[in-house]
């Protein structure tokens, strides 16, 4: 393993291997990309997450070459690449469709960019054999693609998108077609090849989980704007928006209205006759601002008695078991209507379960489990 | 399964009948001994070998075979490009006019294709010829090879030529290597299709030509206004055989293939 952390982006004398800069890109009057920039370090495997509609692939075709900017500069390794037209980028492409030659076979497909380059026959074959081995897939270099299944052809698009050797390598919602046991599978498999080729992967995927998994950092997107950009754990513990906070993962909102209690620290009224909660934070609220305290689920405990030590704590009534296998998610209603998931492993076998339905029970957690937002 | 009934096993006989019954007529009397068309004298293949040693019909034979072949290349290389052009280029403005215009030639009249044919020629100067014919033959015919290239197109994944780009081809190398490959039972047929269209069209042609180049359709018109000849017969039913390959050859090329790869798909994915 590496010593040292993998974090270019937090080092400023870093070049990013591609710069986004004021891009905005419209379809007629529609906006797809709004003024967005974004930058992208070497190795990295960045994956661009958000619902279906808000520009992903649009973003993936603009660096791809496909599409070009209405305003803005899209650099790649220092240079601005709108003008170049795509045959002439170092930028491979694997399709959301895989788009594999049907009239070739494997072997011609993953061959198919080596032979534009005008490589000799020896190096070309030297290459396809690397990349079908890469992608276990000998067996089949002499089929033609629809002899062969879903998750080989995924493979084939990837070995081909991969022979060239290229700069940046595009995935768009590449295991969109897979079952979820092999979606996992192929997860890690990308994330080996990633690292044995130390190729920048940026990966598209609305599958909020295949980014945590695989990517070095997340850019959340909302129609044609970024969200928020960083590593899977601050953007899982440190949302800065409800947006991020609900996209990604569980997780409870509670609207109140803040208070100055100390540095660093707010009380959020959020109910009439409710003990206020407690939050810490390094951001700074108005007094009776509006906001919201998110918080996850398996960080709120859930007990029979009321804690001792509390920083929050509210009662409620037990409205809802969900059983997960290895977790359970109680949906607990609290005097005022809310509902409030709370989320604890079963280490114990269900029949001795500690609560069920219509318990009254407590739920705490600490100033600084949930995040204090603005919006 | 639908059961037997003697409704519709009469009405298709009947359908059919009015379809084929003169084919098979011409057919069994080009086979027939005896000179008299109406009259038949026993089996025989010597109107065949009289059809051979005509110099008047294997001329024509000649000058039709060529127009086929060049009237139906030509088309079939204009009617692909139009077909591309309108399907691939997006919206562009009159649009919707263009395509509207490269069909209306498959129900304009015969005759008066013929005749605006014959008045350009005639204005420009152009000697008529087999030139001429195969240029007529190509006005028209491209309009179905554009048809049917243009309706394969439309099914064609947009993907897979942006893949060629990606991975290095230039715009023409994508449509040589990757579009052209896909859509080739389509062009094929296309190019099949203006074959037998060339084959057998009388009127265009007659308006096209000249005194110097008589195609088979125009031979036998004028050859039976004389009155018919087990000749004739002959001459037809080879025609017939040609035009039924040609057109089965077409269909077959397009469905073949695809059954063919359902199947192998189909065994992929139970493997
Ligand atoms: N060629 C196009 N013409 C018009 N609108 C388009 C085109 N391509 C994409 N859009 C629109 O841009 C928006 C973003 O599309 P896309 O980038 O494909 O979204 P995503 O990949 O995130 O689902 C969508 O609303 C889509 O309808
Ligand atoms: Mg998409």
């Amino acid at each position: 393993m590496n010593s040292t952390v993998f974090a270019p982006w937090e080092d400023p004398e870093q070049k990013p291997l591609i710069r986004f800069q004021n891009v905005t890109k419209k379809f007629g009057s529609f906006t797809a990309i709004d003024n967005l920039s974004l930058d992208i370090y070497e190795r990295e495997f960045f994956a661009l997450l958000g619902p279906s509609g808000c520009g992903k692939t649009t973003m993936m075709r603009m660096l791809a070459g496909f599409e070009n900017p209405s305003s803005g500069q899209i650099e790649l390794s220092g240079r601005n690449i709108v003008p170049v037209p795509p045959n002439k980028r170092a930028v491979n492409m694997m399709f959301q469709s895989y788009a594999l030659f049907p009239h070739l076979t494997i072997w011609e497909n993953i061959a198919f960019g080596l032979k534009r380059e005008g490589k000799d026959k020896e190096t070309i074959a030297t290459r396809v054999h690397e990349m079908l081995r890469l992608t276990r897939l000998e067996r089949f270099a002499k089929r033609k693609p629809h002899q062969i299944s879903g998750g080989q052809r995924q493979r084939v698009a990837l070995a081909r998108s991969l022979a060239k050797a290229p700069t940046l390598l595009l995935l768009d919602e590449p295991l969109g077609a897979l079952d979820a046991k092999l979606r996992q599978d192929t997860q890690f498999e990308l994330m080996d090849i990633q690292e044995k080729t130390g190729t920048t992967f940026v990966i598209v995927t609305h599958d909020q989980e295949e980014a945590m998994t695989v990517a070095s950092r997340v850019a959340v997107m909302d129609e044609g704007k970024l969200m928020q950009v960083a590593t899977p754990d601050r953007i899982y513990e440190t949302p800065n928006s409800v947006y991020v906070a609900d996209f990604i993962g569980d997780v409870n909102i509670i609207e109140g209205r803040s208070r100055f209690l100390e540095e660093g620290q707010y009380e959020i009224d959020w109910a009439e006759g409710q003990q206020a909660l407690h939050a810490a934070t390094s951001a700074k609220f108005d007094n009776g601002q509006t906001c919201y305290m998110a918080i996850r689920p398996e960080k709120i405990t859930i007990t029979a008695d009321r804690p001792e030590a509390a920083d929050n704590c509210v009662q409620g009534k037990i409205h809802d078991i969900a059983y997960l296998g290895n977790l359970s998610t109680y949906h607990v209603e609290l005097p005022n209507g809310t509902i409030i998931k709370a989320q604890t492993a079963n280490t114990r076998r269900i029949a001795r379960r500690s609560f069920t339905w219509e318990d009254q029970v407590w739920l705490s957690w600490t100033a600084t489990a949930g995040v204090m937002l603005a919006r | 399964m639908s059961r037997f009934s003697w409704f519709n096993a009469v009405s298709l006989t009947i359908g059919f009948a009015f379809l084929y019954i003169p084919m098979i007529i011409l057919i069994i009397f080009s086979f027939n001994e005896s000179k008299l068309v109406t009259v038949w004298a026993g089996f025989s293949t010597k109107w065949y070998g009289e059809l051979l040693a005509n110099e008047a019909f294997l001329d024509a034979a000649w000058v039709t075979l060529r127009v086929a072949v060049f009237s139906s290349t030509l088309a079939t290389i204009l009617g692909t490009a139009a077909a591309y052009v309108l399907i691939r280029s997006g919206r562009f403005f009159g649009r919707t006019l263009f395509s509207g215009m490269i069909y209306a030639p498959l129900v304009m009249p015969e005759v008066i294709t013929g005749l605006s044919l014959l008045l350009l020629f005639i204005g420009i100067g152009l000697e008529r010829g087999v030139l001429t014919i195969v240029l007529a033959h190509t006005t028209f015919s491209m309009c179905y090879v554009s048809v049917v290239v243009s309706s394969r197109l439309a099914t064609f994944d947009k993907s897979l030529e942006e893949a060629a780009l990606d991975l290095g081809c230039s715009s023409a190398q994508a449509f040589r290597l990757v579009t052209l490959p896909i859509i080739a039972p389509a062009v094929i047929s296309g190019w099949l299709l203006a074959f037998t269209l060339s084959l057998d069209d009388l009127v265009i042609a007659s308006f096209a030509t000249g005194p110097s180049a008589t195609t088979l359709p125009i031979k036998i018109f004028s050859a039976v206004r004389l009155g018919v000849s087990p000749e004739i017969n002959a001459l037809s039913t080879i025609m017939i055989a040609i035009v039924t390959v040609g057109v089965i050859t077409a269909s077959l090329l397009s469905k073949r293939k695809l059954v063919r790869e359902r199947e192998e798909e189909f065994m992929a994915a139970r493997s």
